[in-house]
């Protein structure tokens, strides 16, 4: 595994759980919480710039094109969970009665499949309540950094023919289908993917992952854009490629991609914010 | 199964009694039909069709099939949930076989040794003898060679009919296919004026019943015998766990998916062996449609969807006229989307504003 850009931090882990100690402290609930397995292994990505097509559906002169590249920039340094979270991990949450049962009957050391975006956030909650510390999804542009070289986007379909909408979704269509990816549904154990030049293990396997970024309109003018309407029921999903869920689905193979292939899975990994755990002790002190 | 097996090869020996003994006039008749000439088609797998004759050149002739049965499991979703299918000549459904009204269909029906189970074939297009049924059970390792007579025209169901419960349970598992036999002049519009269709596809449409084990997953059997007695608990209930075109839910879609032009005719058979349906072209319509499948009847015109009775196939004529994708679904949406019906048409052509336009796109509502 290449170091560079990444540097995986070992000491991340022993931070979280010293930092665990303190907010416990505070409490004064001297509870043993185990931090999840995932949560314990993070990969710190440094800042950064890259070129990133942007989510959503484009239009320019009332017909779409191709999701505009706009240069992103992630200025502090991002922890993402190595692993995706779980079923394990999630099943821990539902234990305390703080997320609802996975669709997904696997147990143990395999990513949580079968959950939907209400879902991944109720988790992200009971996290960051357990450990004193902030956890979320990543953003569409934060997964799309960490993803790396694995990262696809809406599968291609070319720039709209004011004249002819069809060509458009027949390029899609077509462009979708030569991927030749065949449905694989079973999820494997954590790592079967492999890890990305950026140590990011499992991106772009059979698990797709929400992120917290909401489906938009945008109407683009010149190369500004001119006016753009999101909706927050529906969140962008990455994985082999990208695609837009409404919130409450756990199951992808009915939720969307009206024609072409549906992810084989749903299920999430977090990003921890950094100094979340001060902001966490200085929300408990009373401080702000 | 043994008992049942003896009774049913009981009567086929009763049927075979019963034609010797009134074997005058089919004397007669077999020498009459030794004399026409005969024509041998090479099958092929649906959605495609054997290559044929829309009118009839020359008068009546044999036509001569063979079919081999194929017991293997084949994989019925994206979820790899295993079917212990039951095929015609290894697909689901068994081939499409296209004759002219007053031709005779020849059939010889295989069953390998490599088979576990007794199969027969009953032809819905065939008169008498349960529709073939009576005289072709064969067990493994036999074949039998069955002759009938295109009497009327349509497109009809053919499937396995084994005796008593084994019935439903042997279509449920996939056999069946259809029979298409063309009027000697080709097909009709209601005024009576020819039709003719540029390309043939022949969809088959299944209700799949798979047993769950006690965390609902679908369970896998070592063989069709295994999955017998769950199943027919099942198939009881009423409620199929697949509804899919082809034997697959996602069989036609994606590199799969069926083709055509703007400008193109496509006639669409569609069978339903077991259950009503009622299949829809999204984005297009039935411009002439058999919906019994019989084409002595005159065509309805423009339907948005048409019935296929459980136990029958219809017919569908639409000449496409915008290009783009479209999905043909069983619209029972829940049957189409969740079951598995649904099937994709690329189009490609010339877009028409005249047909359709997007006057303005998504925008905020103007306040």
């Amino acid at each position: 595994m290449s170091f560079d850009p990444v540097f995986t931090f070992g000491t991340i882990a022993a931070a979280a759980l010293i930092g665990l100690g303190v907010s416990n402290a505070i409490d004064g609930t001297p509870s043993r919480f185990r931090v999840p397995p995932a949560a314990a292994e993070l990969v710190t990505l440094k800042p950064g710039s890259f070129e990133h097509p942007q989510p959503g559906e484009f239009l320019r002169d009332n017909h779409p094109v191709p999701t505009p590249m706009t240069k992103e920039t992630i200025h502090t340094p991002l922890e993402i969970m190595k692993f995706q979270v779980t079923a394990s991990d999630y099943d821990r949450c539902v234990s305390d009665g703080a997320c609802k049962p996975a669709d997904s009957l696997l147990v143990g050391n395999v990513p949580v499949t079968g959950v939907s975006f209400l879902d991944a956030q109720a988790y992200a909650n009971w996290l960051s309540a357990k450990t004193g510390e902030t956890w979320r999804l990543p953003t569409d542009v934060e997964w799309a950094y960490a993803a790396g070289e694995r990262f696809r986007a809406d599968i291609e379909a070319g720039d709209g023919d004011p004249a002819d909408p069809a060509r458009r979704w027949l390029t899609q269509y077509r462009n979708e289908s030569a991927l030749g990816r065949k449905a694989d549904p079973e999820p494997r154990p954590l790592g079967a993917f492999g890890a990305n030049s950026k140590g990011v293990a499992d991106i772009a396997g059979n698990v797709w992952e929400w992120t917290s970024t909401c489906y938009a309109h945008v109407t683009i003018a010149g190369d500004r854009i001119a006016g753009s309407l999101s909706n927050c029921g529906v969140h962008v999903v990455e994985g082999f490629h990208r695609t837009y869920m409404s919130n409450f689905i756990r199951d992808g193979k009915s939720g969307g991609c009206a024609v072409g292939t549906p992810p084989d899975n749903l299920g999430f990994r977090l990003v921890h914010e950094r100094g979340g755990f001060l902001r966490a002790a200085v929300r408990r002190l009373g401080l702000t | 199964m043994l008992t049942r097996r003896e009774a049913l090869l009981g009567s086929v020996l009763t049927a075979a009694a019963v034609a010797t003994i009134g074997s005058g006039p089919v004397m007669a008749a077999a020498k009459d039909v030794a004399g026409l000439p005969r024509e041998k088609v090479t099958l092929v797998a649906p959605p495609f069709v054997h290559a044929h004759d829309q009118a009839a050149k020359g008068g009546p002739k044999v036509v001569e099939f063979t079919m081999r049965i194929e017991e293997k499991p084949l994989v019925i979703d994206a979820a790899g949930t295993q079917l212990n299918a039951m095929t015609y000549n290894g697909s689901i459904p068994g081939p499409l076989m296209v004759v002219h009204e007053g031709d005779y269909l020849e059939l010889t029906l295989i069953n390998p040794d490599t088979n576990t189970l007794a199969h027969n074939i009953d032809f819905h297009a065939a008169t008498g003898g349960l529709g073939g049924g009576a005289l072709t059970l064969i067990n493994p390792g036999e074949q039998v060679t069955l002759r009938f007579k295109a009497t009327r025209s349509g497109t009809f169901v053919y499937h396995c009919a084994p005796g008593g419960a084994m019935i439903p349970w042997h279509v449920v598992s996939g056999m069946s296919g259809a029979v298409m036999v063309l009027p000697r002049d080709g097909l009709k519009d209601e005024k009576g004026k020819p039709v003719r269709y540029d390309r043939i596809y022949y969809i088959g449409e299944n209700d799949f019943y798979i047993p769950r084990d006690e965390q609902g997953k679908f369970k896998r059997y070592d063989s069709a015998g295994d999955n017998y007695e769950d199943t027919v608990k099942v198939m009881r209930g009423l409620i199929p766990t697949h509804v899919v075109f082809n034997g697959k839910a996602g069989s036609l879609t994606g590199e799969n998916a069926m083709k055509a032009k703007v400008g193109e005719t496509v006639l669409i058979v569609h069978s339903q062996a077991n259950r009503d349906t009622r299949p829809h072209l999204i984005g297009g319509h039935g411009d002439f449609v058999w919906e019994g499948g019989k084409f002595a009847n005159p065509p309805a015109k423009d339907m948005e969807t048409w019935f296929i009775r459980g136990g029958s196939a219809g017919a569908a004529l639409y000449t496409f006229r915008q290009p783009g994708i479209y999905a043909y679904v069983n619209h029972n949406l829940i049957e189409a989307v969740e079951l598995g019906a649904t099937a994709h048409f690329t189009v490609d052509g010339k877009w028409d504003d005249d047909l359709m336009m997007q006057i303005e796109a998504p925008k905020a509502i103007a306040s």
